[in-house]
């Protein structure tokens, strides 16, 4: 080594850990994120466990028991305007509730994140062809739109999914382009080129890890929009079909009852309201958990 | 020195004699503006007809204004962009043709100018220095300990950085990393793009003597971009001076610091900050910017800002052509029977003191 001095700067930690248990040691300390956590957990666990849980039958109607309030003896959140009881029905709705919020999401954040990156890193006319496809979808409402392709596709759930997804598609990837075509035009992503590497790899190595959590956060702030649509096309009778339990199809049938019970009618609301609420603030704060610099 | 057989600096192919880079008649315009109305288009003229050769062993610099083509001509020599004309010789071999642009990218390093930019902030410097031997078919194992033995050579002690990211580190730190990149393939070449404009005057030293020192011990080429005179004069064998897209005089550094002939060059050295009372600058040796590249001036493009400007330069463009061994011109004054007055005449220096 040359007699050249150097700026050794402060001592580095001796132990340094991964980039992914520093995520996890931020998530950790940050209070709010903690506790939408446990609050999805426990709802999705009880969704998943429901037949476990001693409930009584969510189908099980009865017309002399119709519309109790909550806190009657036996049925702790009341009944529905059938006489079925609403804690089983609210928690075995979460079933078909959180899949409809997930999976188009899910789905269009795997679809979207890929074209958006590739439009982002290959730019020029694929680029062109893949976000003015995107901006016909934007020509319109994402509801009426949503509506329209359940519409066009007949009711069901899986034809309701799908067409979630094909709606969730364009924002995610413009998303993913856009935060592509920045990193992108940084100069690490040209030294990578000049040393020789394929696209693949630079797009592997260099851009994922720095696109991904972006996109990932904006597609999780989606997930409660996703399951409002989703109860808004049950509203319709688009998505799922009654009897089935789902917190969208039953705050339709409850409307009429907001009058005689509006506790009970606004349950279906309220367990909406709360998992948005709890993906909105855990994407949040994994925003800041994923900033190395955070 | 390094860990593996293939990272070895390539093969002197030409001899001594033959230069290790050669830029043949090299020009780049980028089109800007729609492409579908085209009304709109205007050409920028970023890098126009430029030929040179860079010796082997030797720091060749590049001066000029921002915007004179210095950095579109290092993504030219790099392979980062395509010429619209004109050829690249490494060693003798036309690239793209004789040398891919694969192979050209492991002889051929880059130095860029912002430090934090140029390194991933979600890789640690380790995984950033090792990328390049592993695309180019290193081991795991190769690849970190030809990053550590770098990491030791720029003067960072390994076990202390190696798993750092890039925002811990200072900036003279940081680009210490970005040098050590550059030297994973085993260049022959390395462009330094402003590589120590953006750091302090202390560290600036230490990075400079840094590369120097890599350079006698690797016994690498430089291409030193720069718009510091005072780095340049210090660090380079010889000088380019670039104008919008064109050279308009390049010579030894102490031909072209002592026998400036061309009156940009002469502009751009009394522009220079000087700490002798009685070399104090009054008055700017140059006013206003450089013209666009998009519509450059008619004739010689310096002329709208040169004092000596006559009625030939607006009209004919100079050459660029050798006035003495080592030392060429593109100025009406330095070519006898040009049309100029002053033809032939040593340039004068011009008086700016107060």
């Amino acid at each position: 080594m040359s007699a050249v001095s150097t700026e050794f700067g402060i001592a580095a930690p001796a132990i340094r850990a991964g980039y992914w248990s520093g995520v996890r040691r931020r998530l950790a300390r940050d209070r709010v994120s903690i506790v939408c956590a446990a609050i999805l957990l426990a709802i999705v666990l009880a969704a998943i466990f429901a037949p476990y849980l001693g409930l009584a039958d969510p189908y099980l109607g009865s017309m002399i028991r119709r519309l109790k309030p909550i806190g009657t003896p036996g049925y702790p959140l009341g009944t529905d305007e059938l006489g079925r009881d609403m804690l089983s029905r609210l928690i075995y709705g979460g079933r078909l509730s959180l899949l409809i919020g997930l999976t188009p999401v899910a789905l269009a954040f795997v679809i979207g994140g890929m074209l958006g990156i590739l439009a982002g890193y290959v730019g020029g006319l694929v680029n062109q062809c893949i976000m003015r496809t995107a901006d016909i979808f934007y020509a319109f409402p994402s509801v009426l739109l949503a509506i329209a392709i359940s519409g066009a596709l007949g009711a069901g759930i899986v034809n309701s999914l799908l067409s979630l997804t094909i709606v969730f598609i364009p924002p995610i990837l413009r998303i993913a382009e856009s935060v592509t075509t920045s990193v992108r035009t940084l100069d690490f992503v040209d030294a990578a080129r000049s040393s020789g590497a394929s696209a693949f790899t630079i797009i592997r190595v260099h851009i994922l890890g720095n696109v991904l959590g972006p996109i990932f956060v904006y597609a999780t702030s989606l997930i409660s929009v996703c399951m409002i649509l989703g109860a808004g096309l049950s509203f319709l009778g688009l998505g799922t079909k009654p009897p089935e339990p789902e917190w969208g199809l039953m705050l339709n049938t409850l409307r009429t009852a907001i009058y005689i019970n509006p506790g009970v009618a606004a349950l279906p609301g309220a367990m909406i309201f709360i998992v948005s609420i709890a993906f909105n603030l855990l994407s949040d704060g994994l925003r800041s958990a994923l900033d190395v610099r955070g | 020195m390094f860990a593996a057989e293939f990272l070895e600096p390539a093969e002197d192919v030409g001899g001594p004699a033959q230069p290790l880079l050669e830029a043949r008649r090299l020009t780049k315009h980028f089109i800007r503006g729609s492409r579908l109305f085209a009304g709109k288009r205007a050409v920028v003229r970023a890098v126009d007809d430029v030929s040179f050769s860079i010796v082997k062993g030797e720091v060749l610099s590049v001066v000029g204004e921002s915007g004179c083509g210095k950095s579109t001509l290092a993504r030219l020599l790099i392979g980062l962009i395509e010429p619209n004309r004109g050829e690249i010789i490494f060693d003798g071999e036309l690239v793209r043709e004789a040398l891919t642009l694969r192979v050209l990218r492991r002889r051929v390093q880059m130095v860029f100018q912002d430090s934090y930019a140029s390194l991933n902030p979600r890789i640690t410097i380790e995984e950033t220095i090792a990328f390049g031997p592993k695309v180019n078919g290193a081991g795991n194992a190769t690849a970190c300990k030809i990053a550590r033995d770098l990491l030791a050579k720029v003067g960072l002690e390994p076990n202390d950085f190696a798993g750092r990211y890039p925002h811990e580190l200072s900036g003279g730190q940081r680009q210490r990393v970005n040098i050590a990149r550059a030297l994973a393939l085993a260049p022959r070449l390395v462009i330094l793009d402003e590589a120590v404009s953006a750091l302090d005057k202390s560290v600036e030293a230490q990075v400079l003597n840094l590369l120097a020192d890599l350079r006698e011990q690797l016994g690498l080429t430089y291409l030193f971009i720069s718009h510091d005179l005072d780095v340049v004069s210090f660090f380079s064998d010889r000088v380019m001076v670039m104008y919008l897209g064109e050279i308009v005089e390049i010579g030894t550094a102490y031909a072209l610091f002592q026998e400036t002939r061309h009156p940009y060059t002469q502009a751009l050295l009394a522009a220079m900050p000087s700490s002798d009372p009685e070399r104090r600058t009054a008055k700017p040796p140059i006013t206003g910017d450089p013209p666009s590249p998009i519509a450059p001036p008619s004739g010689c493009r310096f002329h709208p800002r040169c004092a000596y400007a006559e009625a030939v330069c607006s009209v004919k463009a100079p050459q660029l052509g050798p006035i003495a061994a080592g030392h060429a011109v593109a100025c009406h004054m330095a070519q006898a029977g040009s049309g100029h007055s002053r033809a032939g005449q040593p340039l004068q220096r011009q008086s700016l003191n107060a």
